[in-house]
């Protein structure tokens, strides 16, 4: 039992760090751009991922034994866009303003390499526990950059902080008298806050977290 | 620095043997002191707060690449003279009148980012010094376009504002530019002098030209680029620079390329930032295409762009077409031809 739980909490980690969609893997780059530029956006789009995530992991690993494999795919899209349709929804209802910005990209969820991938190579094969492990964990890795991503971002480039509080939306704080570096909030920007987050993650990642995670095996 | 120390030892490599006395270093220092001029004379028009900004400017240069050197555990090579050229290029690419941390951010940037993030000195894919300026230009729009008049900035504290030449060339037309500077002749002699608003650098057309021959005298820089670049932009601010006073329609053939390449940055730009060894092409024939569509670049944007000046973006986006263009002219190997032809 115990052996199960910790390689659960392997499956999840896995997804948040070793193999982290964005700062490691490279996928799934374009929502990382555009719709960091501030704070609520990435935080709805990172949240959306994850749960598309998790739902798709689900399903196909609950699907897995009358799926015919040679027709795996396009039952795969199936399920993943049922999913993002059902987000978009959700989302459109809930927190219209959010949805009215990044609508767009939640659509392009349904095209998103990390998500068809996991359902392919980790749901279709494993059990209803694992999956969900793993779904969580990538969605969360997703969160995760999408939300320092977009943190930096608008806090150098604009200098405040949008967050969500209940289903409103506010600004947490404004800086005063500074001027911000405009450039971050610009497509730009979005490249070179990608770009030093990677590198400060895998940094960590190799002087901290890699000794720890490595050591256990 | 190793080659002199060997210089007296006996040789027994294979060839070649006969090497330059030049090392990086020294041209550096070179392009440093022949930009001189050019620093003197922005001291003279914009006064103390444009020596300022430049000082400022090269010790945070020099600084960054001190600290990330050390941090990365390199070897620290601030001597050489590149990133105190790095500085004094960005700085001499700035209004005179920005606060004390717009020099700090574009060095940053400039030093770190665009060079030592890319390899160090000889591996960076564009000019430090403009994308340093690019990256400030677009993060403070509004600071980086506040041009004082020469005589204000150097008398009073509450310095005047002003447009530059190109700025009003732009949005108002020659005859207003004209109208402000008395009569043509005397248009030309203070563009020439440089007793206009624009960057720290970029006024003094005479002290630059000073610089310019300098470096070519030393052949640290050949005529390729600064001659097809400024050749192209004056053929086509004197095609298409031409306006219908009264329509404001084109008119062509009736550009005035003088003051054009009297104004803005694109004196400096030609020669002494197109040149950067680093981010142009290598091959001669290179060179020529390079400055082409640095001139056809800086005058599609003055005339038609947004930004009433382009030669920052021109020379940045064809650095982007440096590594192509070195391949496409690429030269024959020396001996090469001969097996070719044996073949035949």
């Amino acid at each position: 039992m115990s052996s199960t739980n910790s390689s659960l909490k392997e499956l999840f980690l896995n997804g948040i760090i070793k193999e982290n969609t964005i700062f490691k893997l490279a996928l799934s780059l374009c929502p990382s751009i555009a719709v960091t530029n501030n704070l609520k956006n990435g935080l709805y789009m990172g949240a959306a991922v994850l749960f598309v995530q998790v739902m798709v992991n689900i399903t196909i690993s609950l699907m897995r034994k009358v799926i015919q494999p040679k027709v795996r795919l396009p039952i795969f899209m199936l399920v993943i866009s049922g999913w993002v349709t059902v987000t978009q929804f959700m989302m459109a209802a809930f927190v219209p303003d959010v949805y009215a910005k990044v609508g767009l990209y939640i659509a392009l969820i349904v095209a998103f390499a990390s998500i068809l991938a996991r359902a392919e190579m980790f749901a279709s094969k494993n059990g209803l526990l694992p999956s969900m492990a793993d779904g969580l964990g990538m969605g969360t890795g997703f969160l995760f950059a999408l939300t320092t991503i977009s943190f930096f971002r608008e806090l150098v480039g604009k200098g405040s902080l949008t967050v969500p509080t209940g289903l409103a939306t506010q600004h947490v704080f404004t800086f005063v008298n500074t001027k911000p570096l405009l450039i971050m909030v610009l497509p730009a920007g979005g490249f070179l806050a990608v770009g030093i987050l990677m590198a400060a993650f895998n940094w960590v990642d190799a002087k901290y977290l890699k000794k720890s995670t490595h050591g256990t095996h | 620095m190793e080659a002199t120390k060997k210089e007296h030892e006996l040789i027994v490599t294979v060839s070649p043997h006969i090497k330059s006395e030049e090392t990086t270093s020294r041209i550096m220092w070179s392009v440093n002191i022949s930009l001189l001029p050019a620093v003197l004379m922005g001291a003279y028009f914009f006064g103390p707060k444009a020596v300022i900004t430049i000082a400022l400017s090269i010790i945070s240069a020099v600084l960054a690449e001190y600290v990330f050197q050390k941090g990365m555990n390199r070897k620290v090579a601030i001597n050489d003279g590149s990133a105190f050229l790095t500085g004094l290029l960005l700085g001499m690419n700035l209004p005179a009148s920005v606060p004390f941390y717009i020099p700090i951010i574009g060095s940053f940037v400039a030093v770190v980012i665009t060079k030592q993030l890319f390899g160090g000195l000889g591996f960076n894919v564009f000019n430090p010094a403009l994308i340093g300026r690019a990256f400030l230009l677009i993060s403070f729009p509004k600071l980086m376009t506040i041009w004082t008049t020469p005589e204000a900035a150097f008398v009073a504290f509450d310095a005047k504002t002003t447009a530059t030449p190109l700025g009003i060339l732009k949005e108002e037309g020659l005859s207003k530019l004209i109208e402000i500077f008395g009569d043509k002749i005397n248009l030309y002699m203070e563009l020439l002098k440089g007793h206009r608003a624009g960057s720290i650098g970029e006024t003094s057309a005479i002290a630059l030209l000073i610089g310019a021959a300098f470096l070519l005298f030393r052949r640290y820089i050949t005529w390729h680029i600064p001659v097809s670049f400024l050749g192209t932009a004056a053929l086509m601010a004197w095609v298409f620079g031409g306006k219908n006073p009264e329509t404001g329609n084109m008119l062509f053939f009736t550009g005035d390329p003088i003051i054009h390449l009297l104004s803005g940055g694109i004196l400096l730009g030609a020669f002494f930032m197109a040149t950067d060894y680093v981010t142009c092409p290598s091959v001669k024939k290179g060179q020529i295409i390079f400055g082409i569509g640095c001139g056809f670049l800086t005058m599609l944007i003055r005339l038609k762009g947004g930004f009433p000046e382009g030669v920052m973006f021109a020379i940045l986006i064809m650095n982007c077409f440096a590594p192509i263009i070195d391949r496409g002219f690429k030269t024959n190997i020396f001996g090469a031809l001969k097996i070719k032809e044996s073949k035949k």
